[in-house]
């Protein structure tokens, strides 16, 4: 068993040592190492996840030679090691799906480029979700924030590249934040490790001092990390950014790479800054007003959109909105519901976008809702796996979503000032999300005689592949939600 | 609450120059000006932490002598944080660049609201 504790530390350093190794390769080649380093790091994590799961603790690998105050540390326990194994499943799946669109937008003396940023990517969402380091995770951001933008710009379309500059730029206000608030938290405490700084964030908060500097900290971390994982009055860069770049990056943008940042700012709040002294500070009401906020705007911009991979993106919004409400009820419930909402959303999200994109290539390319009129008949499989997307994010029994939604308000129900808030939110927003996705349905479900060809399943079956495991995977969560949340729980109480 | 700000009046400049550059970042139109705003915002990071790391009357980290009194000398963590953050900051400014030549080929404007117009216009 002494094996598997390497396994986080190995897995950052084989995606990280594949991405340098794919600089070198073909096209094909780097595809291939790719798929078998996401799968390779998704066994080692599966692996990390039985180890973790059945001792029910976490562990601390030293990183070199320092112990303790000095040395950099990787920390795991079973909700780490299931976040890395979830974020594999879903790239596989995402880059698989998008495989042949993929083809068709990029040059292919480039596609070695986006498989570097793909390991790139893959390598610092492992850091930020195992690092026990605040500066480390803050270095990661930054390389997770340069890969993302790479996979938003591969397009080499106008509209791609101003927006991975305006993705650029507001990432980057998002990471100044955290880096001075990282910065007065080591003033403060003196120590760079989150489990020290941890304990010396209590002490502080016990003896009284530093109460302005500690409250402005929290203060910038929290809303820089909640720029960039677009919380809603920072969310203006995420349509375009998510709307015209190819679709395996919009999926692997809003379901990995948002979720990641979520993830690191989890952390920091049970392992930084104590789950008690997050909850009394009042940033966790500026959380959850915004949250709240978010569940409406994202839904109400979704509605008036009239293209449909930007009504997906709007729709992100909203469920970030969510997260983040779950974080301002300032409950332990509420954190679950929120992790098992990274899940769900994530597992939904990657599966719309994918199966948008097969709707859309049965309408000549276009992403207008009216020449999109049908394309359910077009595209049988994608139409039905569209469905299933919409009707978890709606809510409905058997998926994903409805088991967030019924997190989120029994955690409401527990905490008496801002359970009727959180409540009449949540039933405006389920409605307003109703609204734009059962719009999209009957619109793909119209029947109509069109211009466009029609394609079967046969035709491509990795695609019909792939969206069958996301439906699976999107069942999956809506029916076992119990050992899943058990899973969280349990994760959550190792996690300080 | 006064007399802390002149004790402390490098941290107060470090600070006061993030903002700056932090606003330049956010309201600039011309990408150019948005860069030198995202470099000004990082380097009041770094004199923050080089002004944390400073103590009064004591050396840089380098034994000599065989002296392993840590009163003789500076702390050394921040000075390798600002290195770190230097790294960062050089790769991010280097790609903003990049991404702003290749902007300005295409639409022969630095300024980023006018580029987003046009892209509306042409409905692309």
């Amino acid at each position: 068993m002494e094996l598997i504790r390497n396994f986080p530390c190995l897995s950052i350093l084989l995606s990280m040592f594949s991405a340098i190794l794919s600089s070198a390769l073909k096209g094909r080649g780097a595809r291939r190492l790719n798929t078998f380093v996401v799968t390779a790091v998704g066994a080692l994590s599966a692996c990390t996840l039985y180890f973790t799961h059945v001792t029910g603790q976490s562990y601390v690998y030293v990183m070199g030679h320092f112990p303790a105050p000095f040395g950099n540390e990787i920390r795991f326990g079973s909700l780490e090691a299931g976040m890395a194994l979830f974020f594999c499943v879903i790239m596989l799946l995402s880059l698989n799906g998008g495989r042949k669109k993929l083809a068709m937008d990029i040059d292919p003396s480039k596609e070695n480029l986006y498989y570097i940023m793909v390991d790139l990517l893959l390598s610092s969402l492992l850091a930020l979700v195992y690092t026990n380091d605040l500066f480390t995770a803050y270095v990661f951001v930054e390389i997770n924030t340069i890969a993302a933008c790479g996979l938003i710009m591969i397009m080499e379309s106008g509209r791609a590249i101003e927006a991975a500059m305006r993705y650029m730029i507001m990432s980057l206000l998002g990471s100044g934040l955290f880096l001075i608030g990282l910065c007065m938290l080591y003033d403060m405490t003196g120590h760079l490790l989150m489990s020290n700084i941890g304990s010396s964030v209590r002490m502080i908060a016990e003896n009284g001092t530093y109460v302005i500097p500690l409250l402005v900290t929290i203060a910038l971390m929290v809303v820089g990390l909640a720029i960039k994982s677009a919380l809603f009055p920072f969310h203006a860069w995420l349509p375009d950014a998510y709307g015209y770049s190819t679709v395996s990056s919009a999926a692997m943008l809003s379901s990995l790479v948002s979720k990641g940042y979520i993830f690191l700012l989890i952390k920091i709040i049970y392992r930084v800054i104590g789950f008690d002294i997050f909850v009394n500070s009042r940033i966790i009401n500026v959380l959850f007003v915004f949250g709240l906020a978010g569940m409406i705007m994202g839904s109400t911009s979704a509605i008036r959109e009239n293209d449909i991979r930007r009504m997906i993106s709007y729709s992100s919004v909203a469920q970030i909105g969510y997260i983040y409400m779950g974080f301002g009820l300032g409950t332990s419930a509420g954190m679950v519901a929120s992790v098992f909402h990274i899940l769900a959303h994530a597992a939904t999200k990657s599966l719309l976008f994918i199966s948008g994109v097969g709707l859309t290539d049965v309408s000549g390319d276009h992403k207008e809702f009216i020449e999109l009129t049908g394309s359910a008949y077009r595209n049988v499989c994608a139409g039905l796996a569209f469905t299933v997307g919409s009707l978890s994010m709606v809510g409905i029994p058997l998926f994903s979503g409805f088991i967030s939604k019924l997190l989120f308000s029994q955690a409401a129900v527990q905490s008496q000032l801002k359970m009727l808030p959180a409540l009449i939110v949540l039933a405006v927003s389920t409605v307003l999300n109703a609204i734009y996705f059962m719009k999209t349905v009957i619109r793909i479900y119209t029947p109509v005689t069109s211009k466009y060809e029609s394609t079967s399943m046969k035709k491509n079956v990795l695609y019909a592949a792939t969206l069958f495991c996301f439906v699976a995977l999107n069942v999956g969560l809506g029916m076992c939600s119990q050992p899943i949340t058990d899973w969280i729980t349990q994760g959550l109480s190792v996690f300080a | 609450m006064g007399e802390h700000l002149l004790v402390n009046y490098a941290e107060v400049v470090a600070v006061a120059l993030f903002g700056i550059g932090f606003t330049n970042l956010l309201l600039q139109k011309n990408m150019i000006k948005k860069i030198i705003g995202l470099n000004i915002m990082d380097t009041a990071v770094y004199l923050f932490l080089a002004e944390k790391g400073y103590i009064e009357g004591h050396m840089a980290p380098i034994v000599v002598n065989g002296d392993l009194n840590p009163d003789t000398y500076i702390n050394p963590v921040p000075s390798g944080l600002v290195l770190t953050g230097i790294v960062v900051s050089v790769s991010v400014t280097a790609l903003l660049l990049s991404l702003t030549i290749r902007l300005y080929r295409r639409y022969h404007t630095l300024d980023l609201d006018e580029i987003t117009m046009r892209l509306k216009k042409e409905g692309l």
